[in-house]
């Protein structure tokens, strides 16, 4: 197929056989671009970070290991190799690396001035968080985040300004490059054992990874009418291609702290890729945006053809591996009843930023007159899917809303779960973390990481 | 003068535009193969038959060797000989390579060598400490004991006597850049390596013996590195001789790179330990005597395992004068990856190990840590009234600079005042506990193997004044390349712009050690400066004459020589020189002075000087879910008269992160099996940018190193890594703060098993 985009500023055609080939492997092995890196192949490092930018002309970085070549038509791709003016003056990033002593070996060093940039061009402050998906070894950060602070004073340089990319058809594909719900509803019942392709964070590491063989594709990345989100008087609906760092960002007027749990999510890189519908569907136990979608009453609403139904969220993991899903039938939006924002999120995992979570516990109490009057509690990591408590539930309403009555509940804990021992944490700890997850609703202590040195 | 200065990094502009090359970016030449090895899964066992049928079949697969194919099977070990490139019939780890994938790409030899089906009578690995000490197996023919001064009658005598043990797991390297070799055939048998490697003449030396050719006949080189830190002194033999061993076989080019989670899977990591203790202390906490127990689970070959076990028992004393001690080291042999190489070797376990008896006993006698520490401490070595400390094993410690180094720190980070804070906010925080601990370090400079601790330079100034600069280290992110250019600069006078430092050449530089120990710049940079001052003399003494001066008269600065009144711009100097007819090359040589090391009865001067720095950590912890965070760090480290400030503080910078993540987010977890399951960054969790402290304040100790070392610099590679012990250090602190009990947190200190620790006391 030959897939037409942009790449540092220059229109171009990849032409590749496999469908699944990676940006990344086209930068070094087709092109000779070989400031790219390859670091983790999986997407949790960030060496090889891209600025790709849409028709939105908002740069985004991505991580171009785990970006197949077809979700770039019509996009525009800039490199490390790219981001220097035409008569080699550095990027104010780069230019603020080399004065902050930021590179040390330097093989990370493209993927930050990468990320870096394409933060800087979005005016992004916030520089922790927007590089908390590259790694590096050497130099312990400071000096990385003392560039991006240096850098933030400097204008965006002209280059960072991708004109729009005339082409964006794909041609000589036997995959599938819907453009619409519709468009992806009739193929798909045609097509029940084709693989969707959204924002390829999972199913990047399946080709990557596992080598899984996967059929026939549809890369939904044109699907814009999946990807909207609708704010009305009675709930917020999001579409299935909704990506996560849209998403947190819209949800946060409405529930700070799963806006707060989404800042956590993966990296900047790995928002900027994967979607909500994906993180469903997926049927993950440890995914991050069940357990509070489930607090809220969230409703999945499936689409097979012009058949449509929909369930309560939670009605949707059947168990571990097994979801509520007819084959040729994908997820088309999902729905959050308007409320006001009780919600509390703890998301648990060995460090802060980008890990999946050990425990991710989601409490949505409706307290009156000091009395619990509603309680939805679900959790990630406490069984072979993300799962309510009704045990917990029913141990916390029409108690006074007291220290007492959460430790009571939190008892319940273990009627309602039976957790696993992996690499993440024990089964212990896990039980014995959500309890304290519970008890802490009592407390009006911040998070560690809202405490100040 | 160009020493001294913050120059950047000399690839700085290179890392920030993508065009620095590393190993695996060095176009392949037309034909190149690539390589993957197919691996064991399961931890031991007996593999009887191995059926490679199917991949050989597999796509754009060229060739398979097993080790049938292989005679004599090459080796890989930097030590005892006992790694085969290829599974012999005994699987000793999972991970291990049973087979060698040769195809046209590198996703079709990843892809192929899937595909094998291995017929195996599967053993019980030997996994845990207990597992190896009952089965007896072990390297060092048993523990290894050294004593000093009577401990028995210490801890008899001693008011009282505590005993504990601390965990301290292990760590995987996660350089950026993994594992990568490529070979290219030559006439006559001869070979050319391109390695990511710490030590070029050891892959020499592998290749060569695996080929069956004399050294000379391989050439060795590696430009620079995306990050080694010991992870790459003896890890990368393996894919320098695979690729030599098949571009041999093919006569193509062969490249390799082991995708991340092979890298985890297949390579060494840091050792883990288990240190147990019996101290005796007085009422205010001085120690009289400590015997200490080290426990290393080496894992299937020996590599460098006795050289780090040794340090971690030259480390256990740290920055105290103990009157007497005992430590027996176990280095067992277990059915896991080859523990390996890893900033510190050894020393920051050790050293571990003492800091948990200063914080204990500061427990006990109930003392603020940091005073039962001060009161342990050495001499100072301007302190004449009290005379020089002496280690456990001999060595005078006649550079002490902690007294008063600490108490800078202690002045600087306000420790007194927020450790009463400290208590202030425990006091009325039910949930979240705040920790503070200072600790110092004191981490001997030298390899411990004597004859290492030499080094050799190439340097040519061509006739229009530019220079190539050749030494036998490697750079690996550190900065050594800038600090010998800089030392170069120096010894010429000359803007160091004109100092090119060229890939690091067994072609070039014989016979070179490791880029390791911390020793890159005190050994290169003086054999730089001895080869720099050997064609500076040259060409003092040709102007000297043509000007009817003295020699010594000559001056080399400002990007210029002064001789008689004349003064010539440095490229005219040298232009002068070369019509001259003076020879413009030399080599030059260092070997460190003084040393001398008897392993066997652990006594002597292994180190040829000290290291020293301290730092402050504040934590806070969550008592519910035992999430906790560094808050503020506060660091002051000893690198001598630094050659190049910005480096070093970085060096430091990156250490404490580094080694923070040592004892806090980084967990390796083997399953009953033996099968590693943090085998990627999605599973490792090593410090991102949000784990570096809000306030991360570091500094360097004013203070040129007694020793003559180059521009009586410091070591600074390893050092700064042990000043993460002062996290775990004020974790416990924290811990301390939910109850009565010592609270005995083992490393690395996760979220888990903080939370276990504040209930285990609660």
């Amino acid at each position: 197929m030959d897939i037409p985009f942009r790449l540092n500023g220059e229109d171009t055609r990849a032409t590749t056989d496999d469908p699944t080939t990676t940006l990344l492997d086209w930068l070094r092995e087709s092109r000779g671009l070989t400031g790219t890196k390859e670091g983790c192949n999986e997407g949790d490092c960030g060496a090889c970070s891209v600025i790709v930018t849409g028709p939105d002309g908002v740069p985004k970085a991505l991580n171009a290991c785990i970006l197949f070549l077809p979700q770039l038509a019509g996009k525009a791709v800039r490199t490390v190799e790219g981001l220097a003016g035409p008569d080699g003056t550095l990027h104010p990033v780069q230019q603020a690396m080399v004065d902050e002593h930021g590179s040390q070996c330097g093989f990370c060093t493209p993927g930050f001035v990468t990320t870096m940039a394409a933060a800087h061009a979005r005016g992004a402050t916030d520089h922790a968080d927007q590089i908390a998906g590259n790694l590096c070894r050497c130099t312990g950060y400071a000096p990385i985040l003392r560039a991006a602070e240096e850098a933030a004073r400097a204008p965006v340089p002209d280059q960072m300004s991708e004109a729009p990319v005339c082409a964006s058809h794909i041609l000589g594909s036997d995959h599938r490059h819907p453009q619409t719900a519709d468009d992806l509803a009739d193929w798909y019942i045609d097509n029940p054992d084709a693989t969707l392709v959204a924002g390829a964070t999972d199913v990047g590491l399946w080709v990557t990874k596992q080598f899984r063989p996967l059929g026939k594709l549809a890369f939904l990345a044109g699907c814009d009418d999946l990807k909207g989100i609708e704010i009305t008087e009675d709930e917020i609906s999001i579409g299935a291609m909704c990506d996560m760092e849209t998403l947190r960002h819209a949800i946060a007027p409405h529930f700070a702290s799963f806006a707060e749990l989404l800042r956590r999510y993966g990296s900047v890189q790995v928002r900027n890729a994967a979607t909500l519908g994906g993180n469903i569907a997926n049927g993950s136990p440890i995914g991050d945006s069940p357990p509070p979608l489930i607090a809220l009453g969230a409703t999945l609403h499936l689409r097979r053809g012009d058949d449509r139904r929909s369930m309560p969220l939670e009605d949707y993991f059947l168990d571990y591996g097994k979801q509520d899903r007819q084959p040729g039938e994908f997820v088309e939006r999902v729905t959050i009843p308007r409320q006001s924002d009780a919600l509390v999120c703890h998301k648990l995992s060995k460090r802060f930023d980008q890990d999946i979570s050990a425990v991710c516990g989601a409490f949505n109490l409706t307290v009156e007159d000091k009395t619990v009057t509603a309680a939805r509690v679900a959790f990630g990591g406490m069984a072979g899917t993300p799962k309510r408590a009704p045990a917990t539930e029913a141990a916390l309403v029409d108690q006074p809303f007291t220290l007492e009555t959460l430790e009571r509940a939190a008892k319940s804990l273990a009627k309602d779960f039976t957790p696993l021992s992996d690499m993440r944490a024990s089964a212990d700890y896990r039980l014995r973390a959500a309890e304290g997850m519970l008890r802490r609703l009592a407390s009006n202590a911040p998070s560690v990481l809202e405490v100040r040195p | 003068m160009t020493v001294a200065k913050p120059l950047p990094h000399e690839s700085a502009r290179l890392h920030v535009t993508g065009t620095a090359r590393y190993t695996d970016d060095v176009p392949a030449p037309t034909g190149c193969l690539h390589l993957a090895f197919g691996v064991a899964e399961v931890a031991r066992g007996r593999l009887d038959a191995l059926d490679v049928s199917a991949v050989r079949a597999a796509s754009g697969v060229v060739a398979v060797f097993t080790a049938d194919d292989l005679d004599p099977m090459p080796d890989c070990s930097p030590s005892l000989h006992d790694e085969p490139l290829l599974c012999t019939g005994e699987i000793h780890y999972a991970g291990q390579p049973l087979y060698l994938v040769v195809a046209e790409s590198h996703l079709d030899a990843r892809r192929a060598a899937r595909l094998h089906r291995a017929e195996v009578t599967e053993g019980a690995p030997l996994l845990t400490i207990e597992d190896a000490l009952a089965a007896e197996s072990w390297f060092d023919g048993g523990p290894r004991v050294w004593t000093d001064g009577d401990v028995e009658a210490a801890l008899a005598a001693a008011p009282h006597v505590v005993t504990g043990q601390i965990e301290m797991g292990g760590q995987e390297h996660f350089y950026l850049e993994g594992q990568a070799a490529l070979a290219l055939p030559s006439e006559a048998g001869e070979m050319h390596v391109l390695t990511s490697t710490q030590h070029p003449t050891e892959i020499q030396h592998k290749v060569a013996d695996a080929l069956g050719v004399p050294m000379h006949a391989v050439r060795s080189e590696v430009r620079r590195m995306g990050g080694g830190f010991g992870g790459k002194e003896s890890q990368g033999n393996a894919l320098a001789v695979a690729c030599a061993v098949a571009a041999r076989a093919t006569g193509r080019a062969c490249r390799m790179r082991y995708d991340r989670d092979d890298d985890f899977v297949v390579t060494g990591k840091r050792h883990d330990f288990r240190i147990a203790y019996e101290v005796g202390h007085d009422d205010a906490g001085r120690v009289l005597g400590v015997k200490f127990r080290h426990w290393t689970r080496c894992g299937w070959a020996q590599d460098l395992s006795l050289p780090v076990a040794d340090r971690a028992m030259l480390h256990a004393d740290n920055a105290y004068d103990i009157p007497a001690m005992s430590i027996e080291s176990w280095r067992l042999r277990t059915n896991t990856q080859s523990a390996t190489a890893f900033r510190g070797f050894g020393g920051p376990q050790g050293m571990l190990g003492i800091e948990r008896v200063m914080d204990h006993v500061a427990y006990v006698v109930g003392r603020d840590p940091l005073e039962v520490r001060r009161l342990n401490f050495y001499a100072d070595a301007e302190d004449d009234r009290t005379g020089n400390g002496r280690t456990h094993y001999g060595q005078d410690v006649s550079d002490f600079c902690l007294n008063a180094l600490v108490d800078r720190l202690a002045d600087t980070s306000d420790y007194a005042a927020r450790r009463a804070r400290v208590a202030e906010w425990n006091a009325d925080n039910p949930v979240l506990k705040r920790g503070i601990a200072l600790t110092p370090v004191k981490f001997g400079i030298s390899f411990t193997l004597t004859h290492l601790n030499q080094a050799g330079a190439l340097v040519h100034v061509y006739a229009d004044g530019s220079v190539h600069l050749n030494h036998g280290g490697t750079e690996m992110g550190q900065g050594l390349h800038s600090k010998v250019a800089q030392v170069a600069a120096g010894r010429f006078g000359c803007d160091p712009a004109r100092i090119k430092v060229t890939a690091t050449d067994t072609g070039k530089v014989p016979n070179t050690s490791a880029t390791a120990a911390s020793s890159g710049a005190d050994l290169n940079g003086m054999a730089v400066k001895a080869a720099c001052d050997t064609i500076r003399d040259r060409i003092a003494t040709f102007l000297a004459e043509t000007h009817q001066a003295d020699p010594a008269s000559v001056v080399f600065a400002g990007d210029a020589v002064r001789v008689g009144g004349e003064s010539y711009p440095f490229e005219k100097a040298a232009t002068m020189a070369y019509a001259g007819r003076v020879p413009l090359s030399s080599t030059g040589f260092y070997a460190t002075p003084e040393i001398s090391w008897d392993r066997e009865a652990g006594r002597g001067r292994p180190f040829y000087y000290f290291a020293y720095g301290a730092a402050c950590s504040e934590v806070v912890i969550d008592t519910l879910t035992g999430e906790n965070r560094i808050l503020r760090a506060d660091i002051l480290h000893d690198a001598g008269a630094s050659l190049n400030p910005a480096l070093d503080l970085g060096q430091v910078e990156g250490g404490f992160v580094q080694g923070a993540g040592w004892l806090t987010t980084e967990e390796l977890v083997w399953d009953e099996r033996g099968r590693l399951r943090t085998h990627a960054p999605s599973t490792y969790k090593i410090p991102c940018a949000s784990d570096v402290p809000e306030v991360f304040n570091v500094d360097l100790w004013a203070g040129a190193n007694r020793e003559e070392t180059i521009y009586r610099s410091k070591a600074v590679g390893e050092p700064p890594f042990m000043h993460g012990i002062s996290v775990l250090m004020a974790l416990s602190d924290a811990i301390a703060a939910c109850g009565d009990g010592y609270p005995a947190l083992d490393a690395p200190a996760t979220a888990e098993r903080v939370l276990g620790a504040v209930r285990a006391i609660s």
